[in-house]
Formats: C-alpha cells, structure tokens, sequence
C-alpha cells in the first residue's frame, strides 16, 4: 500500500517539476527578447556607432578609434573633466552631509519623523528633474527672491556656475545618500555602543574604533552611487544652465542635436561609449562594497 | 542626553532649510511678480495655456502604456523564478541592472541611431512602416519602449521586495490543489497578495514618466516635462508654478502610497 502510494507520487512530481520549470523559462523569454530588442539594439548601435567614421567626401564608411580619440580632446574632454569634478565634489558633499542627516533620522523616537523624511527622500532623489532646476531658479537665480531680497547678486553669487550646480545636485544627492545609509545606521547595534562605554570609550572614541569602521563600506559605497548619479543627470543642467557649465551630458545632447557643428553624432556616440565605461566602472566598485556592507545587516 | 538632541534638531533643522526653502521661494517667486504685487495669474493662467492639456495627456498615456507594458513583462518573469527555473534568476537580475550603468543620454544616442537606420537602410522594407508608426507624434510608442526599460530597475526592487515577503510556491500549490488553473492561480491567489509591491512599482514608474526629459527631448517629442522648459522662456511664473504643482502632486502620491504600502505590511504579518 505505501509502496504504490510513493511510486504513484513521485512519477507526477518529477513531471510537474519539469513542466514547471519549462514554464519558468517560458515566462521569462517575452522580457529578455523585450530587452534584447529596446536595450540591446540602441547599446549595440552606440558601439557600431562610436568606432564607424564616416569619409564626409565619398560617403563610404570605415571602422577605427578616431571618434574616441576626438572625445578625449579638446572641448570634449574639458566637458568630460567637468562633468568628473562636477560629481566628485558634489558626491563628496552629499555623502558627507546626508550621513549626520540619517543619523539624526534613525535615532529620532518619532516614527513619522522617520516615515517623513524617508519617503521624501525616495522622491527627492529619483525625481527632481526640471522641476528641481526650476525651483532653484526661481529661488537663487538671477530675478530669483533670494538673489533680490538679499542682493546676492553684488555679493557675487551665480547660480549658473560650478558651485551653483553642486548647490543643486545636493538637492537630490543629499536624500540618496539617506536613503543608502539608513539601512547600515539600523545595523548599528545598540550593544555595541553600550559595551564600547562600558570599556570607557567617549563617543568620539566609539565612532572612531566602532561605527565608522563597520560603515565604511556603505559610506564609500553611497559616494560611488552618488557619483553615478550626478554623473548621469542632464535635465537638471539642461533645464538650468544651458552651456555655461562645460558637462558631458550638455555636449553630448549638442552633438546630437547639431547645435554646434553638424556631423558629430558618432563623436557623440563616443563621448556616450565613455560614460558607460565611466559608469560601469563606478557599479563594478560599488556592487563589492554593497555586498560587504550587506554582511553587517544580517 | 540634553546636548544630543541639540544636536539632532541642529542637524534637522538646518536640513529642513535648505530643503523647504527653494520650495517656499517658488511659491512666492510665482505668485509676487515684480511690479504687479500679489498675483495668481501664474496658477489661473495653467489651464488655459497652449500646450499644458495635451502634453499633459501625452505623458499620462505614456505613463499608463509603460506601467501596463513593464508590468506585463515582469510579473510573470518574477513570479516564475520564484516557482522554477532560479538558474535564471541571476540573468534576469544583470538585464534588469543594465539600464543603471547606461546613463539616460547614452541610451538616447544608441536609440536616436537605430532610429535613423529606418529611412537610411530599412526604407523598401515593411520594417519601415513600423519605425514610422512607433515615431507617431501623437502617441511616440518609442517613448514607451525607452521608459520600460529605464523602469526595470526600480520595477524589478519592488516585486522583488513583494515576493520575498510572500510565499508564492505554497499559494499556488495550494490555488491548484483547490482546482483553480495556472491563470486563476496566478491571478487570484499570487497577485492579491503582491497588491502593495505592484502599486510602488506603478507609482514609481508613473513619477519616472511624469518627470522623463532626457529621452523625449533629445528625441524632439513633447511630453509633460519638456513643455515646461519650453514654455519657461516666454512665461517664468508660469513653468515655476507648474514644476511646484509636479512636485507636490508626486510627492503626495507617494506619502499615500508609503502609508498603503504600510498598512499593508503590518496586516500582513499580523
């Protein structure tokens, strides 16, 4: 009796196993043919792109590296430099000043306090865009209300410069960073503060030796998000600055577009094949540190 | 203890300034225009501009297409690596990363070449056709192919985060030993209880779309956030008071969509 209730049970098993995982498969086909297809494509015509040089006289067309070597010259590799420092220091800043911000949140014994500011963070930081560069125009720009009621403009100050921009993007650095650091700051164990004290550590002592160790990780972790982030934004800029600024994103979308010289689109493709490794790079440092800082959590 | 929380509400309210400020500052920029004094013109005058409905409507449909799309696309993915096939899970995972080391620029340039092979390569094929279609000014479905994939990553954190909380392997094995099908399973049993994860994906993409410029610009479409640059240069008070609208309105639905997501999270442990 047992016998055939075993064998009458593991022949449909082994069965629904297969089905299923078949199934899996099938459901999982429609979205990478999908990805394939809408990123695929345009990625592979980005590369095409970035190495085809155009003969402007016969028209015929021929692979080389000339586009990438004129992205790294000149003009180009100003904007590039720019847009490196840009989010550098502005990354450098956000991480910086979103860390104190986190901790005064997490310690906070106001769980709506909590709720508040991390859902704001989690707009701030995805969504600020064009309204966001509007808002500071209408703020610190030049007929802004600051700038006029408090005459900034004769103190020297220029929305529409370096320190203009970093101001902005802490706008949405800032909540980033709070939103990657909370998560760490909970880990922090309270017994691990306590049991610091009880050995006669000062506070000082306790994040010098304890806390600052055990969030390093995520502290630099966060600073390659941040610098990713800054590095990829264009509205903002766009809608703000116009060309003032020398950034990658601003040059690239005027090549596109034809703005200044006609027949730079593939040295556009360039510059944008330079993001990409620019930003590859920054997710291969930060997915090891995102894994070691995970450790902690657990 | 007294001097910790003086510095905390330091730290807070300073945080509190610099953020609040440039919202409040775009109130007023918009509504005391110098030389007239207090004025709504700038909020009465929203309706009735040029352009406002229509782009308005434009990125809406955008919006609900790529919710529909990249819903359709993920759930069953997702819910199947959870039921089989988890050899595929990292796959799905690395494509659905991808879009973050492609800045939103360079996306566009790959998309804007593609485009051009249409009339340069494609025009004697029935390809053409369908590059032209997707290009329909009045609804670029191009647009929607973009944000779907510029949404994968956000999409694929929040079904992700729902799944985990659930378990989907005894629901549907118990769904199909009540006799329900594959779909009925799917659809009464594993869907209901993703209901919070599938409304933060919406919203997320939804405020994505809302707020998308970079791809529609370049692409020389006109949706909700392009006309606002647009229309800055001949009425400032007018595209400030819009960009504060957006904001605000996207940050309610969000506040009420973290109270929902909540809510849910408690009753369902409870």
């Amino acid at each position: 009796m047992t016998a055939t209730a075993v064998r009458v049970d593991t022949a449909p098993a082994a069965a629904v196993k297969r089905r299923r995982r078949s199934l899996g498969s099938l459901a999982v086909v429609p979205l990478l043919v999908f990805t394939a297809l809408a990123f695929g494509l345009p990625a592979l015509a980005m590369l095409d792109g970035a190495f085809t040089v155009k003969d402007p006289s016969t028209g015929a067309t021929s692979y080389s590296a000339d586009n990438l070597t004129a992205s790294l010259q000149g003009a180009y590799l100003t904007a590039l430099l720019g847009s490196v420092k840009l989010s550098a220091v502005s990354a450098a800043l956000g991480a910086l000043l979103g860390l104190p911000l986190a901790q005064a949140v997490v310690t906070s014994r106001f769980p709506a306090l909590r709720e508040a500011v991390l859902t704001a963070s989690g707009v701030l930081a995805n969504f600020g865009g064009v309204p966001l560069a509007f808002a500071f125009v209408a703020t610190l720009g030049n007929a802004g209300v600051l700038t006029r009621h408090l005459g900034l403009t004769d103190k020297g100050w220029d929305l529409y410069s370096f320190w203009g921009l970093v101001l902005v993007y802490l706008y949405f650095l800032i909540p980033l960073m709070v939103l990657t650091i909370t998560p760490a700051l909970d880990g922090l164990r309270s017994q691990w503060r306590e049991a610091a004290q009880n050995n006669g550590a000062t506070t000082v002592q306790y994040w010098r030796h304890v806390a600052l160790p055990v969030l390093l990780p995520t502290l630099l972790g966060g600073f390659v998000l941040l610098f990713g982030s800054a590095f990829a934004a264009y509205a903002t800029a766009a809608a703000m600055v116009g060309s003032s600024v020398p950034l990658v994103t601003l040059q690239i979308a005027d090549a596109l577009s034809g703005n200044v010289l006609v027949g730079q689109e593939n040295v556009a493709l360039a510059l944008s094949l330079d993001m990409v490794l620019v930003a590859g790079l920054v997710m291969a440092v930060y997915l090891p540190l995102q894994r070691r800082s995970a450790r902690w959590l657990a | 203890m007294a001097r910790l929380n003086l510095w905390r509400w330091g730290v807070l309210g300073l945080a509190g300034l610099y953020f609040l400020v440039p919202l409040a500052a775009s109130v007023v920029f918009t509504v005391d225009v110098p030389g007239q004094g207090l004025t709504f013109d700038a909020y009465t005058q929203i309706f009735s501009t040029e352009g406002f409905a229509s782009s308005l409507l434009l990125s809406l449909e955008l919006a609900l297409a790529t919710i529909a799309l990249v819903l359709l696309l993920m759930v069953p993915a997702m819910v199947a690596l959870r039921l089989g096939a988890p050899r595929l899970r990292p796959v799905v995972e690395v494509v659905c990363s991808l879009p973050l080391v492609v800045p939103p620029i360079a996306f566009v340039a790959g998309i804007g070449t593609v485009l051009k092979w249409g009339p340069e390569h494609l025009s004697r094929t029935p390809l053409f056709q369908t590059f032209v279609a997707i290009q329909n000014p009045d609804f670029p479905f191009v647009l929607v192919l973009a944000y779907v994939v510029m949404a994968l990553p956000f999409v694929h954190r929040a079904l992700d985060a729902g799944l985990r909380a659930i378990d989907v392997r005894t629901l549907v094995e118990a769904a199909r030993s009540c006799g329900a099908s594959w779909p009925q399973a799917l659809a009464q049993a594993v869907l209901p209880n993703l209901r919070g994860a599938l409304l933060n994906a919406s919203f997320l993409t939804l405020a994505l779309v809302l707020g998308e410029f970079t791809v529609a610009q370049l692409l020389g479409f006109q949706p909700f956030a392009v006309w606002i640059v647009n229309v800055s240069g001949s009425q400032a008070q007018l595209s400030v008071a819009v960009s504060v609208l957006s904001l605000l309105v996207t940050w309610v639905l969000l506040l009420v969509l973290a109270g929902f997501g909540g809510r849910t999270r408690t009753t369902s442990r409870g």
